[in-house]
């Protein structure tokens, strides 16, 4: 990595930071456990670097250890995508309970 | 050709998840957000399938397949009231990813790589290797497989820093030395190490702080991959899952009026008992079941707290029955919820919403307090040290300056305990030896279940 893919690569981590500061300051408590779980499966997407680690063939180790990674992140997109839609869909407005 | 395709497909995916973050500001744009982050993962997921280094794609099926299974089976299976466990599997699962890509790319370049990218990576298996030990001893106290109380033993900060420095020394040598395999497996196994001293001495009471910083030390074991593959989409994605853990992190210290210092090595368990010594004046009221029924049953205004009492008692069904049968008698019913209730930020909120109790009828303490004073009755279930007045009245308490529910303001406090123990952290509580409350002792789900009887008869 140069020093100029380093440079850019840390305007995009700052412009990260403020903007998820801004995001994430604005989810109500109410809302925290399945910020939690989203934000988990959001950081699965670390499975497409393990994806290309798993399939070119690099070396024994690596493609042992990328396979191992690619199973663990999609547990956690897979496994953090369903729970979240889970728990969101049981927040409900007072109204829509009092119909059921 | 194919690689503008994927950088494309990382953008669309950066977008959407921010857009999905964004709708997790209200319950009601939250599901339509989740849905655009999950098209922006599946493109990317696509888009790296195309990636020219790929020679086969057997290993990645099976990862991808075995990947999938377990996953859906954890998020269709798990209850709510576990939810704290499968977070924490699931930051283990998320470091353990990193430290393995970080592993995986030493081995790929070994002594070739430049100070930068072995900085990155090297902070890529520290902060993997630490939050993967760290959750997974996190999920094992949450479970109840390894008891609950802070494990501390004398000279632990001291041990604990030591190691901590001897992580970071060889990390800083192999930056310059980065051809020393051995040293590097060296550093990813203290690393490891690390991660369970850290969390061995917090007690259960802590945990939503200790699980907002394992979701945050996950999301930057993510960043720096995104560093070390020279990967937009993961820099940023890792960046917001770094930061939403950072900010619940301090939320959490602040709701508990502590520093995250002393979270982290203040070992509060022990400091508690220390205190316990502390003698209370007078006894503890017991009432009896039918009349709580009836001054719920002719009350204007009830207010139920709950507290991690109410999850292990499974019963928050239970607590909305009896929501229920108020309100159809015209009670105003609310439910106060205290930002560390439970044993993840926002714990309460979903046990509540699984039992079908409509988000309006949550408030948080701000909100809540200003109204106890006209509160009839206020039903604590399960809870304890966010109830405990001492925290106000106290100086020297241990809780001194927590922000607290102050129940102790209604004109008639009930509390719900199965017995006469000092709860999760041990500490005494004033608030159940003064004169405005009653004990209702036995199993919370069960004593709620027959009190909706009684109400109904009242």
């Amino acid at each position: 990595m140069t020093a100029d893919t380093l440079i850019s690569a840390l305007y995009v981590f700052a412009l990260a930071a403020f903007l998820g500061y801004q995001v994430i300051s604005r989810v109500p408590p109410l809302l925290h456990t399945p910020l939690m779980s989203a934000t988990n499966a959001i950081s699965g997407i670390s499975l497409v670097g393990s994806i290309v680690t798993a399939g070119a063939n690099y070396n024994r180790v690596s493609t042992i250890l990328g396979t191992i990674a690619v199973a663990c992140a999609t547990t956690n997109v897979v496994g953090g995508f369903v729970i979240t839609d889970r728990m969101l869909k049981m927040f409900k407005r007072k109204d829509v309970v009092k119909k059921d | 050709m194919e690689k503008i395709f994927i950088e494309l497909s990382y953008l669309l995916a950066s977008i959407l998840f921010i857009l999905g973050l964004k709708g997790l500001s209200h319950p009601e744009t939250a599901k339509r957000g989740m849905h655009l982050a999950e098209f922006g993962m599946l493109m990317a997921i696509i888009g790296t399938l195309l990636h020219h280094h790929i020679v086969s794609y057997t290993w990645i099926i099976a990862g991808l397949s075995i990947g999938s299974l377990v996953g859906l089976a954890m998020g269709l299976w798990v209850p709510m009231t576990a939810m704290p466990q499968r977070t924490a599997l699931s930051h283990a699962f998320g470091a353990f990813a990193a430290a393995l890509v970080g592993i995986s790319e030493y081995f790929r370049h070994g002594g070739h790589l430049g100070k930068i990218e072995m900085s990155a990576l090297g902070f890529e298996v520290m902060f993997g290797s630490l939050t993967t030990t760290g959750s997974l001893l996190a999920f094992a106290k949450l479970q109840g497989l390894v008891r609950g109380t802070p494990m501390t033993y004398k000279g632990q900060n001291v041990f604990n820093m030591t190691l901590l420095a001897a992580t970071v020394g060889i990390f800083i040598y192999l930056i310059f030395v980065p051809g020393s395999m051995p040293l590097f497996f060296a550093m990813a196994g203290l690393a490891f190490i690390f991660g369970l001293l850290l969390v061995m001495p917090i007690g259960s009471a802590d945990m939503p702080v200790v699980m907002s910083l394992l979701n945050s030390y996950a999301g930057l074991a993510s960043a720096a991959t995104g560093f070390v593959l020279d990967n937009n989409v993961l820099i940023i994605a890792g960046t917001l899952d770094g930061f939403s853990g950072f900010i619940l992190s301090i939320l959490m210290c602040r709701a508990m009026n502590r520093s995250i210092t002393n979270v982290l090595f203040g070992a509060f368990g022990s400091a508690a008992t220390a205190a316990a010594g502390t003698d209370h004046q007078g006894s503890m009221r017991e009432v009896g079941l039918e009349d709580i029924a009836t001054q719920l049953a002719y009350a204007n205004k009830v207010v139920f707290v709950p507290g991690y009492g109410l999850a292990t008692a499974q019963a928050q069904h239970a607590v909305r029955e009896l929501a229920d049968v108020l309100e159809k008698r015209g009670v105003t019913v609310k439910y106060g919820i205290h930002p560390v209730a439970g044993r993840m930020p926002g714990h309460m909120n979903v046990l509540l919403a699984e039992a079908n109790v409509p988000y309006s009828s949550l408030y948080e303490l701000e909100q809540i307090n200003p109204e106890f004073p006209t509160t009839d009755v206020a039903v604590v279930i399960g809870a304890n040290d966010v109830v405990n007045p001492d925290a106000r009245d106290n100086p020297t308490s241990p809780i001194a300056g927590m922000p607290i529910l102050e129940v102790d303001k209604s004109k008639s406090v009930v509390v719900l305990k199965r017995g006469q123990g000092k709860g999760f952290s041990g500490l005494e509580n004033p608030l159940f030896f003064k004169p405005v409350t009653g004990m209702l002792y036995g199993d919370a789900k069960d004593t709620l279940t027959r009190l909706v009887q009684a109400v109904q008869h009242a």
